[in-house]
């Protein structure tokens, strides 16, 4: 069972076709990767999971994209709700000016939870992200005083309290050192047993390495889709080989 | 867009066709001193075997440092595999060569058995299967990859026809044991020569459909 569908998705900027007839099926607790030149349309598809296209001025949409059996861009969603569910970690990672505690605690105070409830969760997320033993005595650290690495992990910790179902990624190891990249895909692999991810990479042996299935795109079109084995061994499609192979690209 | 990457595939090829060229040599000279109960020809075979061996190891050096060096992916990756598994073949039609020049020195220490017709017949059909494999993979010709396997029965038939032969002989008269068994053995070193090149043209085919056929797969697919 699919955990993200598209059916026949275009998306517009003004006059320009971003994506066009996108069919897509992501499943759940894998990890899905999208490649491609720049500018052929994986981080807009990656934006759409959890609307963060309608920030920008000017976009329009097509076609029906359904999250856990719900349509993403039905009127009444609930935008708050989308993207408690589907999280998102950025090229660069972004904590907030704050302590390390007070990053992941930020959302959960909002909420009124108990002081004792909050520490709990705080110890739970930095254990998922492997953060914890690291840092367990310097939870008052600035967290822009930590390594990328740590800063990059924090930012997907940021994301457990409030319990997402998957998580997006955005070149996540792009601003990170070959070591710092290995460590964060050794954590996305034991994060796929609770979350679904879709990364978009420019990194070919990064989507080869990590991901379960594979998506190639080019100028808006998802050429094709497949087990990442398949795609890296024997793709069916030309242009796809062309670009895996650096014959263009 | 040209790479670099393409000159050091040219590079492999060359040298897996220059490696083929010698492994093609040394069974014309091993069954050229057999018919012409010539020894010194198999000084010239084992010659050319320290040379296929020191290639063995060159083109597995080659092929370790290009998935190292440019991490192929899709057809380069194929090709590469497919370089490798070919070498192996290629040393190992050379060390065939070598036994049929061992079998061939204990066969000449004794008086001819027999004019040889089925043996020279055989080896000519697996050089040709030798040539037209590394042809095959060259020039990515799947078609001549299943030409060549289509061949390997007919060298199976002459085998077994060589062995019924000369059974009768051994039956007939026991002094020629010694003799028949050379030449069984080097019928059966042919027939492996024959055996490799069908390898070589399932890598071939691996190579240019990304589908493996070895091991009669497809026929399994169709129960």
């Amino acid at each position: 069972m699919s955990i993200i569908i598209t059916k026949d998705l275009n998306l517009y900027y003004g006059n320009f076709q971003a994506l066009r007839e996108i069919n897509l099926e992501v499943q759940p607790n894998k990890i899905t990767a999208l490649i491609g030149p720049s500018g052929c349309g994986k981080s807009t598809l990656l934006r759409v999971f959890n609307r963060m296209n309608d920030l920008i001025e000017g976009v329009r949409i097509e076609g029906k994209v359904i999250i856990e059996d719900e349509d993403v861009y039905h009127p009444k969603t609930d935008l708050i709700k989308l993207r408690k569910k589907v999280g998102m970690v950025f090229q660069r990672p972004n904590p907030f000016p704050l302590s390390v505690f007070e990053n992941v605690a930020f959302g959960l105070k909002i909420h009124g939870l108990s002081r004792e409830r909050i520490n709990e969760v705080v110890e739970e997320s930095l254990k998922r992200v492997m953060l914890w033993d690291d840092l367990k005595d310097k939870l008052h650290t600035p967290a822009l005083k930590l390594s990328l690495e740590q800063q990059q992990r924090l930012c997907i910790a940021r994301l457990m309290p409030v319990k997402p179902d998957i998580l997006l990624m955005d070149e996540p190891c792009s601003a990170l050192d070959p070591i710092a990249t290995q460590r964060i895909e050794e954590l996305m692999h034991w994060l796929k047993q609770n979350y679904t991810i879709v990364i978009v990479t420019h990194n070919m042996q990064q989507a080869a390495r990590v991901s379960d299935e594979t998506g190639f795109m080019l100028l808006g079109e998802l050429v094709e889709f497949g087990m990442t084995e398949q795609i890296f061994t024997t793709p069916a499609k030309r242009r796809t080989e062309e670009y895996i192979t650096g014959r263009f690209g | 867009m040209t790479r670099f990457f393409d000159e050091e595939l040219k590079e492999l090829k060359e040298k897996i066709v220059y490696m083929a060229g010698i492994a093609e040599k040394m069974i014309e000279i091993a069954i050229r001193g057999l018919i012409e109960r010539n020894k010194d020809l198999s000084k010239e075979v084992f010659k050319y075997e320290k040379e296929i061996n020191m290639l063995h190891i060159e083109v597995d050096d080659l092929c370790i440092k290009l998935i190292a060096l440019r991490q192929p992916t899709a057809v380069d990756l194929r090709l590469i595999t497919a370089a490798m598994k070919i070498n192996s073949e290629l040393e190992r039609m050379g060390d065939q060569a070598v036994n049929i020049s061992e079998n061939t020195a204990i066969y000449l220490d004794h008086p001819e058995l027999k004019p040889l017709i089925d043996t020279p017949r055989m080896a000519e059909i697996a050089r040709e299967m030798v040539k037209d494999s590394i042809n095959s993979f060259i020039e990515k010709d799947e078609a001549l990859a299943r030409s060549v396997l289509n061949r390997d029965d007919e060298v199976d038939g002459l085998r077994d026809q060589i062995f019924r032969e000369l059974l009768t002989y051994m039956i007939s008269d026991p002094t020629t044991i010694h003799r028949a068994l050379c030449l069984i053995l080097i019928a059966r070193n042919i027939e492996r020569i024959a055996d490799h090149a069908t390898n070589i043209c399932e890598d071939t085919i691996f190579m240019v459909l990304g589908k493996d056929i070895r091991h009669h797969i497809e026929e399994s697919w169709k129960i």
